[in-house]
């Protein structure tokens, strides 16, 4: 078959196709989301996909199928997998019958993220096989590797992919197998029912599964040594691998781990005795590092290497040969140019009527996200998905005086993903929480993807939709309101009768994002230069189409979609609407 | 030879159909070819890069400072926050077009001037207004292919191989509008 550019995430989808693999659930997040889409754009009558409300109920769903005989996938982002941590440490001790393979994509160096940890404390805190591409060939080929695997030592698998392998594109080749057949059930209590008289037998066999697994990480094709200069050796896994064939190329003998997890004993020790200085080059935590030194394997890691961010070719090449590239440097003073909201966000309007209103805002995590920065700056914590519900009832028992100056913002999916269940404590356990749902119709962050709330599924099939208003009073809240925050007036005073209530209550910003297709642009405005005074109470919006040129406020129309937000801003009435 | 081609702009630009354009147009000429790019939250209104890297066996998808062959920029303050991104003997276009990031519409800092002349005294400089270029063609939009244009004219993949990639990239009701834009680009140098 004719070689192909693809992204990791669609070389995994197309490995999913070809393994034979049934069913997909998923949760979106930066930089897994498109493993799912793409799966989902396959078409395959045989390879089911969805969205599910997050990742714990993507990772059960896909473990449902597994057991019931069908090959099954969940793919999410490293915070994802702690949310599905639970299903994924009792199912390594259940194990399979269709196999079983969990991607999780970590994001070194945060490009879209909110911390950034090695997820491969996971496979072994669950003790569960882990296998890391270093390509999108790789991506391939692990995930068809990954499902038989699952279902020979009988354990889920973890296939960890970074930020440079999710999203970098290379060449594949797909091949088509046999696809297995859907297994039979039989029922088993010993083995599927978790409860502490099987689960201690389970673990005997986890251990003994543990042992078999390594001896396979000693010998197998994905674990590989290269062999040239032996002066300096490397082990490295996953894009390091690449980073230090860039910087090195035939100055250094590799040991490429393809399974990170466990990881192999002989394998190390054997290619330690045949170089003279070996490093252990690994993004973020010292995991390989730390299983060499407790072999005795005499390594340079973490003393010479950071635990922080991306590595690259340069940094490697600098540190192990000392070689520098000349770099270019002009004077010029180069302001940065952080991520904004869009033009015509409705998130904007919600926040500039927050602002007014001078408020503590508990926030969470999406596109919404950036109005804590300048200029609206109107964000007091960010913890992880549905915390901001949860976190201001926290805030509200200990500071109940301030709960009338205190919200939180949290997005449409992201209430459904997790913040459902913090607005039933506040329910159940009664502060004067006032809850804003930001709903803009869909999951925008991580590029539009279909929610619960949205009435479609991930291929655009219509579907129910949950009413988040008969929801919100369903659980208890009584005050269930909807403004539209492109009205800034009126999304003010509503926020301000709420607050003034000693009750909790729900208000609903719906407007849908500027950017989905099927939202219609007005003609860009217009400043009419004669009536601008250049007084810059339009530039407090933060909107990134507007700014001052020769003192003068100013349109630019290729970003402007006449949202209209800004024009209760300019007192001369120079914002004009555009024809 | 590994050659590297860095693609850099602002989130919505459009650099994302750019990169997809010369990588396909790199692998109908038979070359190994990674492309990284980073999605998600940068690219709203972010500065965004794409790194496409090619020739006959590619390891590192990224590109450092000092590696650059060709750095394409959509935006004159893109070109100078990337340009130490350049190799002393690279060649750096530069649309003209300017857009003010945030901390300059909020008066925190300045939009710097005289971008390109700083460039042109360190630097191997191909200034373009591709906004101009691409309302010729017909649509502001189209900015990105008359720029890929512009950087097709600076590598060895043959202009056929070009066309041709545009035709299968490109949707149909497109395709004129994103082939007259191409060649206004080509034209440039």
């Amino acid at each position: 078959m004719q070689k192909k550019l693809m992204i990791g995430n669609a070389a995994v989808a197309e490995g999913l196709k070809d393994a034979g693999c049934r069913l997909v659930s998923s949760y979106p997040g930066t930089p897994s989301t498109e493993i799912t889409e793409h799966a989902s754009k396959l078409n395959d009558p045989n390879l089911y996909c969805e969205w599910a409300p997050n990742e714990k109920v993507a990772v059960e769903t896909a473990a449902g199928a597994a057991i019931a005989g069908a090959r099954a996938f969940a793919a999410q982002k490293h915070v994802g997998l702690n949310v599905a941590a639970d299903p994924l440490y009792t199912m390594s001790y259940i194990g399979v019958n269709g196999g079983l393979v969990i991607a999780v994509a970590d994001d070194p160096g945060m490009h879209s993220s909110q911390n950034e940890q090695d997820s491969r404390h996971h496979a072994r805190a669950s003790k569960t096989l882990m296998l890391e591409p270093a390509d999108s060939q790789e991506c391939y080929d692990f995930t068809k590797l990954a499902f038989s695997l699952s279902e020979s030592f009988d354990t889920p698998v973890l296939l960890r992919l970074t930020t440079r392998i999710a999203h970098s594109t290379s060449l594949v080749e797909t091949k088509e197998d046999e696809k297995p057949a859907v297994k039979e059930y039989e029922k088993n209590i010993a083995k599927n029912v978790m409860m502490p008289a099987m689960a201690i037998k389970r673990h005997v066999f986890v251990e003994e599964r543990f042992d078999k697994e390594t001896e396979w990480a000693d010998t197998c094709e994905i674990n590989k040594v290269e062999m040239n200069d032996t002066k300096i050796g490397v082990i490295a896994a996953g894009i390091t691998y690449q980073y230090a064939k860039e910087a090195l190329g035939d100055k250094a003998s590799y040991l490429k781990l393809g399974c990170v997890y466990p990881l192999p004993v002989k394998l190390i020790k054997d290619f330690a005795s045949k170089v003279e200085t070996l490093y252990v080059l690994e993004q973020l935590d010292p995991f390989i590092e730390e299983h060499c030194k407790a072999l005795g394997v005499k390594v340079i890691g973490k003393e010479k290497f950071t635990k922080l961010g991306e590595y690259s070719q340069t940094m490697i090449k600098e540190k192990i040969l000392g070689e520098k590239n000349e770099i270019l440097s002009t004077d010029i003073d180069v302001p940065g140019r952080p991520p904004v909201l869009c033009a015509g966000c409705p998130h904007r309007g919600l926040y500039s009527a927050l602002k007014q209103l001078d408020v503590f805002v508990s926030g969470d995590i999406g596109c919404y996200t950036l109005g804590a920065l300048a200029p609206l700056q109107m964000m007091d914590t960010t913890i992880c998905m549905g915390a901001s519900v949860s976190s201001l009832h926290g805030r509200n028992k200990v500071r109940p005086d301030e709960s009338k100056k205190s919200v939180c913002v949290i997005g449409d999916s992201t209430f459904i993903h997790s913040g459902i269940t913090g607005l039933i404590n506040i329910a159940y356990n009664q502060t004067n929480s006032k809850v804003i749902i930001l709903d803009n119709s869909i999951t925008g962050m991580t590029g539009h993807q279909q929610n619960p709330t949205t009435g479609k599924r991930i291929n655009g099939d219509p579907t129910t939709a949950v009413d988040l208003e008969s929801l919100c009073k369903a659980v208890g809240i009584n005050r269930v309101i909807v403004v539209d925050p492109y009205d800034i007036p009126a999304t003010k005073k509503a926020i301000e009768e709420e607050l003034s209530v000693d009750a909790p209550s729900v208000i609903i910003s719906r407007r849908p994002c500027a950017l989905l297709k099927e939202v219609k642009h007005n003609p860009p405005f217009t400043v009419e230069t004669d009536k601008c005074v250049g007084c810059k109470a339009c530039l407090k919006i933060g909107c990134p189409a507007i700014s001052i040129k020769d003192k003068k406020s100013q349109i630019d129309f290729t970003q402007c979609v006449g949202c209209g937000m800004c024009t209760p801003y300019c007192k001369f009435d120079a914002i004009k609407e555009g024809k | 030879m590994t050659k590297s081609i860095m693609i850099v702009g602002v989130g919505g630009q459009g650099t994302l159909l750019a990169s997809r354009l010369l990588g396909n147009a790199l692998l109908k000429a038979n070359y190994d070819v990674k492309i990284s790019e980073v999605h998600g939250m940068s690219q709203r209104g972010g500065s965004v890069v794409t790194y496409v890297r090619y020739g006959e066996s590619v390891d590192s998808p990224i590109i450092e400072k000092g590696e650059a062959d060709i750095i394409l920029s959509f935006e004159q303050l893109e070109a100078a926050r990337w340009l130490p991104y350049l190799k002393a003997t690279g060649k750096i276009i530069v649309n003209t077009q300017c857009i003010d990031p945030m901390p300059v519409i909020t008066g925190q800092a300045t939009y710097p001037d005289g971008i390109i002349s700083s460039l042109k005294k360190i630097a191997d400089v191909l200034p373009v207004n591709a906004l101009e270029l691409a309302m010729t063609a017909g649509n502001p939009k189209a900015v990105n292919v008359a720029l890929i244009g512009v950087m097709a004219s600076q590598t060895e993949i043959p202009y056929e191989v070009w066309i041709e990639t545009i035709k299968e990239t490109v949707p149909e009701k497109f395709l004129e509008l994103n082939l007259k834009a191409f060649d206004l680009g080509y034209a440039k140098n």
